[in-house]
């Protein structure tokens, strides 16, 4: 437990290039980053393919990658490739990362929309468009939203090993204290690792709660009506 | 007026769903679509609105083709309602029922008020308006259905099989409801179902499809019972035709005696076998023997004019005398259809 006070007790760690604050803000700025930029690949592509029911290959593809792609060796090529003179190298291998669950969650959320659903949108006169937009992205938004969530973890995960490649975020307090037996920071830095990844989970729960309707979730109180007037 | 002009789908792999279909759906009436599965009834439907597009021949409606006008735009002046009410789950019933007139660009709060105007007018609560659909049970997720279908006050009305989806006691108040409805309301109704009692329940027309999309034929609910074109429809048509057919047989003309009726407290002395027992108040209590023997027994009623002479004959079996008592609409006895009176009735039933 003293490493903990040593850690956080110690000023010098408050301040600086190399600082608890800065590691912090590297760390999500690297994490937001990589995450939106997969979002802006990953959300439209998985909208389309979900809704014209056309490409669905690449979701499949994608998926299998995902599961294959060795992260850590990604980083390293890509930091072999183009140096460490941008953060280039971090965020490639950071967005391939993020892109398949962003993808595959927001096909398979708009195409389960139950038929009857869709034909009733078209049904009163929706545009095509419309339907996306009003009807197959609110239902499937949960869907959507669990799969920016996973994302997000990998993606906060992994910017913790690319402090590996001599990049800043929270990992370099982790393999800085390793290569200096400086153990303090060692479990400083996992303890904020770790608090850093509750934040996230937060606010992804919160984003949960306030744009996913209460009739998709289902989390609303059943109400009777005073009046019994109907019995169907 | 909807109109079919010798329409046919046929798919790409060659199968015809729809062949060369030609019939029109009369202004203001209900025109049901009935068949075995694979009759392209819904196909039929479906074109009407451009969810499919016919291969050959047009459908006019009101005599413009529907296939010159932009789909969406057709949609807005069509209500449509499907088998299971396809509510937006993340919608409040009162935004589902709202969705076509905003469509429209009718201002929020008047298209809410509408909307509220509506579940009313298809017996819900209007406080249901702020509850979401996962909260209803079918049968009212269906009356939102039908609500939705006209809250933008469409003259043409597409159900595809809407009542199918619930239980027979649910059905038949919601097929009761959409005859209410259709009698304040006179819209162009086209009705699919493959249950042909239901059929000749709502159809002012019915038209019998058979599988290959064929028009087997187009008739009043009362000539295709009493006059079915050939084998199809008359085995499609089912068992008791000709006791299914006496709900179109009228029974104003019913000759009725008045000297059957006693006061409660009759005790025997009557020539008759069975007398009506009738309280104070006019109301039916039930029969008794004409010599003042044992409890009043069970009877039952119908409603001379109003009821068909399928109800006044089950009225006569529901009887241990064989007569139907006829009431008026405040439920006081009106007098008594014996059988006699019944014979007389079926037999001019029968001739015409």
């Amino acid at each position: 437990m003293s490493w903990l006070s040593d850690f956080f007790g110690d000023p010098a760690n408050w301040s600086g290039p190399d600082g608890i604050p800065a590691r912090l803000l590297e760390h999500l700025e690297f994490s937001a980053l990589a995450l939106a930029l997969a979002m802006l690949v990953a959300i439209p592509l998985g909208l389309l393919i979900g809704h014209t029911g056309r490409g669905g290959v690449i979701v499949v593809i994608s998926a299998n990658l995902a599961r294959a792609l060795p992260t850590l060796g990604l980083l390293v090529l890509f930091v072999l490739l183009l140096g460490t003179a941008s953060i280039l190298p971090v965020i490639i291998p950071l967005v391939l990362l993020a892109i398949p669950p962003i993808l595959v969650n927001t096909f398979e959320g708009i195409r389960g929309v139950d038929p009857e659903l869709r034909d009733a949108a078209y049904g009163m006169g929706l545009t095509g468009g419309q339907v996306l937009g009003r009807v197959l992205v609110p239902v499937a938004l949960p869907l959507i939203l669990l799969g920016l969530r996973l994302s997000a973890i990998q993606v906060v995960a992994t910017t913790t090993v690319a402090a590996y490649t001599g990049l800043g975020g929270l990992g370099r307090f982790v393999i800085d204290g390793f290569a200096t037996k400086d153990y303090a920071s060692v479990v400083g830095g996992s303890v904020l690792i770790v608090l850093f990844a509750l934040a996230v989970q937060l606010v992804f729960t919160l984003l949960q709660r306030t744009t996913v309707s209460p009739g998709v979730s289902r989390r609303v109180k059943v109400r009777q009506v005073a009046s019994g007037r109907e019995t169907t | 007026m909807i109109t079919f002009d010798a329409v046919t789908k046929r798919y790409a792999d060659g199968t015809v769903a729809v062949d060369n279909l030609s019939l029109e759906a009369p202004t203001g009436e209900i025109t049901v679509f009935v068949g075995p599965s694979g009759c392209g009834k819904t196909t039929s439907l479906r074109m009407i609105n451009r969810m499919i597009d016919a291969t050959e021949g047009r459908i006019l409606l009101d005599g413009d083709p529907v296939q010159d006008i932009d789909p969406p735009k057709l949609r807005r002046g069509i209500g449509y309602v499907i088998q299971q009410a396809g509510l937006f789950p993340h919608k409040k019933i009162v935004d589902n029922v709202a969705t076509v007139p905003l469509l429209l660009g009718w201002d929020r709060g008047k298209a809410r008020s509408r909307a509220m105007e509506l579940l009313e007018r298809v017996g819900l609560d209007p406080a249901m308006g702020e509850r979401y659909p996962f909260q209803l049970s079918g049968g009212q997720q269906q009356r939102v259905g039908v609500a939705r279908a006209l809250a933008a006050d469409p003259p043409v009305l597409l159900m595809d099989e809407p009542f199918s989806a619930v239980d027979p006691i649910v059905r038949t108040s919601l097929q009761d409801e959409l005859l209410r409805l259709q009698a304040e309301l006179n819209k162009t109704i086209v009705f699919v179902t493959h249950d042909i009692d239901e059929a000749i329940k709502l159809g002012d027309r019915v038209a019998v499809l058979r599988v290959g999309g064929r028009l087997a034929q187009l008739a009043d609910p009362k000539t295709l019972l009493s006059e079915p074109a050939d084998d199809f429809v008359r085995e499609f048509l089912g068992h008791d035709r000709g006791i299914r057919r006496l709900q179109f047989v009228g029974t104003e003309g019913l000759r009725l005696r008045t000297d059957l009726t006693v006061p409660a407290g009759f005790s025997g002395g009557s020539p008759e076998p069975w007398v009506l027992a009738v309280s104070d108040d006019g109301r039916p209590v039930g029969w008794l023997r004409g010599d003042g023997g044992g409890e009043p027994e069970p009877y039952g009623t119908f409603r001379p004019g109003r009821d068909s002479m399928r109800s006044a004959l089950d009225a006569a079996l529901l009887s241990p005398s064989g007569c139907a008592v006829a009431v008026g609409e405040d439920g006081k006895v009106a007098g008594v259809a014996t059988r006699e009176a019944l014979d007389e009735a079926l037999a001019e039933a029968a001739d015409g």
